[in-house]
């Protein structure tokens, strides 16, 4: 069987088990619509939050992300999982007890404000509108290099399929899907991982052989991985080189933006009970450190056998893979099919018969180079994401693993897009529609409205999918920014501060977003339009805080303005006083339903 | 009701256990993650971890390790501080 027939298989299947559940687990009511009748087991809850989470971002670039950096982007492992301390501690068991269906419904009947409403429903909105491009282009991507159709073939496909089961099941068929998706990714993910790290150290425990020994030379992994870069002028992969104060800040920024992402808070309103929501939290860190603690060492031990592979004769003095290996030797095979992606390129710059991978802006290599003949770097395109896509072709393993890699980037992308459409349609059908423009309407008609909301919702996400605007890289640090500096301090205070008012929340979630907008913009220019910026990350505004690391601050500053504006106005009413008490307490939570 | 040796919950007394468990672990998240895996990590670095130091280890795995511990604690006490308070649901 060839590679596509497999490929085509794996993909196949676990599509048909999507469409599967999407049959069978069909909403009936806005309560299964926008909370699957808030029946789900804290542990199901737990996979379907970690899939919810894990993008096609965490999949496929994460490890990469790692790899060429090494420690200095720690960030994303600490920030991306730490956030689930704070949501599990500090909002989700809160949010379950209102038992209410959006975190914007939360906002505004915490601080009696329409308007506090409609801020959050904004940046909900632009938040998970922005995220959702990411992850249909992804489909589109995944599709692409898998199935040998066009990507805009792919993304259309993909759509469908989400459409199938987030339009009918809702959050209900989105959650039981989500649980299968997650299944797939994380096989996907750790089975390629572990036949690397079984190469390369002997421990079938991926996170345990990266700081294992490496089998091959007898020395410690990370030992060998720093020598062997620093010898071709990169930076020793364990050493700190970041701007500590940056590195602080943009974890900080990561973890409050995880917490405070609607789209994964709302999956605790799943739940039966507030204890429920707690041990739940607990659940999803564990499914999504499943692949955390993998995504690290796949990014080392990928690092070292490309590298190894690029200088296969132990180092600079044993000299560079030859052009007559890459095209004739079985085991660089997949160079040349990663080639045709356009994520891999190389060019004998120097004519010499070999390609010199190394780093031609360090001044000692560039002393070596002079001596040796070498002309600059000759790997001239290495994308990131090669690492986890092309990993199983280059550690050489079997085809059937090439096959799931491909379901499960698919799995990972679809499951977050339909978690972020679900938010999209429920703040559009619930908050917009119920809650302002039509509040008379029918349960019957606000189940009809949800389901065309998310229906409007795919077809402008596969819009923006097909043409992404040219900032679409960008807007990860916007859909983070805004939801750490607007959506998790109002939530916070809303429920650990009785102090704030309604003129405090508003003022506080504009002013968190406003600046952080403006610094955004100042760095990336405005509304991202190209050269309109007056400052980059590489010299930013303030000392070394690059705008992707200004969440952090623009959530103290929303604090700061809740506190001062709310002791300056009208004093909370005693009503919503005892909605924050009744918030705090766990008894009397909304009953569940089976499923 | 509540008999009379059960505390009670309007007095504050349980948002006050409460408050002092979501303290504690938010210093110790903070120390692993901000502390043992950035500021702190040249501090640690005499101590070695498979070819590198325990700053790199809490960095890349002690952390999420620690943050797992502190969810399941958190959830473990707090089921168990409603049932004391008689809050919790049923």
């Amino acid at each position: 069987m060839d590679q596509f027939t497999i490929n085509l298989l794996f993909v196949g299947a676990s599509f048909a088990l999507y469409i599967g559940i999407a049959i069978w687990a069909r909403a009936g009511s806005t309560s299964e619509f926008y909370a699957a009748g808030r029946g789900v087991h804290p542990v199901t809850n737990g996979m379907a939050t970690a899939a919810d989470w894990m993008s096609a971002a965490s999949f496929i670039s994460m490890a990469g992300l790692i790899a060429f950096t090494g420690y200095d982007n720690s960030s994303f492992l600490m920030g991306w999982t730490g956030g689930y301390v704070l949501l599990a501690l500090l909002l989700a068991p809160y949010l379950r007890k209102f038992g209410k269906f959006t975190v914007s419904e939360f906002i505004g009947d915490r601080f009696y404000s329409p308007t506090a409403r409609l801020v959050a429903v904004v940046c909900l909105i632009v938040a998970s509108t922005t995220y959702v491009i990411g992850q249909m282009t992804g489909v589109g991507v995944a599709f692409g290099r898998f199935l040998e159709v066009d990507n805009t073939t792919g993304l259309l496909i993909g759509a469908v399929i989400v459409f199938a089961y987030a339009v009918f099941g809702g959050m209900k068929g989105v959650t039981y899907t989500q649980v299968a998706q997650y299944c797939v990714l994380i096989l996907a993910y750790t089975i390629p991982a572990i036949f690397i790290s079984l190469q390369l150290t002997g421990n079938p425990i991926p996170a345990l052989g990266l700081f294992g020994d490496h089998a091959a030379s007898g020395e410690p992994l990370l030992a060998k991985l720093d020598a062997i870069v620093k010898e071709l002028g990169f930076n020793e992969y364990t050493a700190h080189h970041a701007d500590t104060l940056n590195m602080v800040l943009f974890t900080l920024s990561l973890m409050i933006g995880t917490a405070g992402l609607p789209h994964v808070i709302m999956r605790f309103f799943t739940v039966p009970k507030v204890a429920d929501a707690r041990w739940s939290a607990g659940w999803a860190l564990v499914f999504i450190a499943l692949l955390y603690l993998t995504a690290p060492a796949v990014g080392a031990m990928a690092r070292l056998n490309i590298t190894e592979m690029m200088w296969p004769n132990g180092g600079i003095d044993g000299g560079a893979v030859t052009v007559q290996q890459i095209e004739n030797d079985q085991r660089y095979a997949w160079m040349a099919t990663w080639e045709k992606t356009g994520l891999l390129g190389w060019e004998d710059k120097n004519g010499d018969g070999a390609i010199q991978y190394y780093n031609d802006q360090s001044a000692d290599l560039q002393a070596i180079a002079a001596e040796k003949g070498w002309t600059g770097n000759e790997l001239t395109n290495f994308n990131r994401d090669i690492l986890v896509l092309a990993n199983p072709e280059i550690a050489n393993l079997p085809g059937w693993v090439i096959g799931l890699v491909a379901a499960g980037g698919l799995a990972a992308a679809l499951s977050t897009a339909a978690g972020l459409l679900l938010a999209i349609s429920s703040a559009v059908s619930h908050d917009l529609i119920k809650g302002s423009l039509n509040p008379n309407i029918s349960e019957k008609g606000e189940l009809m409205s949800a389901r065309v909301a998310m229906a409007v919702a795919i077809c402008v996400a596969t819009y923006l999918g097909l043409n992404p605007p040219g900032f679409a890289a960008q807007t990860v640090a916007l859909a983070f920014g805004l939801a750490a500096a607007s959506i998790f301090p109002a939530l916070m205070m809303g429920i650990f501060s009785t102090k704030i008012n309604n003129t405090g929340a508003v003022a506080g979630m504009l002013a968190g977003l406003t600046v952080t907008l403006v610094y955004i913009f100042l760095h990336k220019g405005w509304f991202f339009v190209p050269d309109t910026n007056s400052f980059t990350d590489a010299e930013p505004l303030l000392g070394t805080v690059k705008s992707t690391s200004f969440g952090a601050i623009g959530a103290m500053i929303n604090f700061a303005v809740a506190y001062l504006v709310a002791g300056m106005t009208k004093e909370t009413p005693e009503e919503i006083k005892a909605l924050v008490e009744s918030v705090r307490i766990p008894r009397g939570a909304g009953t569940a339903q089976d499923h | 009701m509540a008999d009379h040796n059960t505390p009670q919950a309007s007095d504050g007394a349980y948002w006050a256990a409460n408050l002092r468990i979501i303290f504690i672990s938010l210093v110790i998240w903070a120390l692993v993650s901000f502390g043992f895996g950035i500021l702190l990590r040249p501090a640690l670095s005499g101590i070695a971890v498979g070819g590198t130091d325990l700053g790199f280890w809490f960095a890349q795995q002690g952390s999420i390790l620690v943050f797992l511990v502190l969810i399941f604690n958190y959830a473990w006490r707090m089921n168990k501080l409603d049932r004391e308070y008689g809050v919790d649901e049923e």
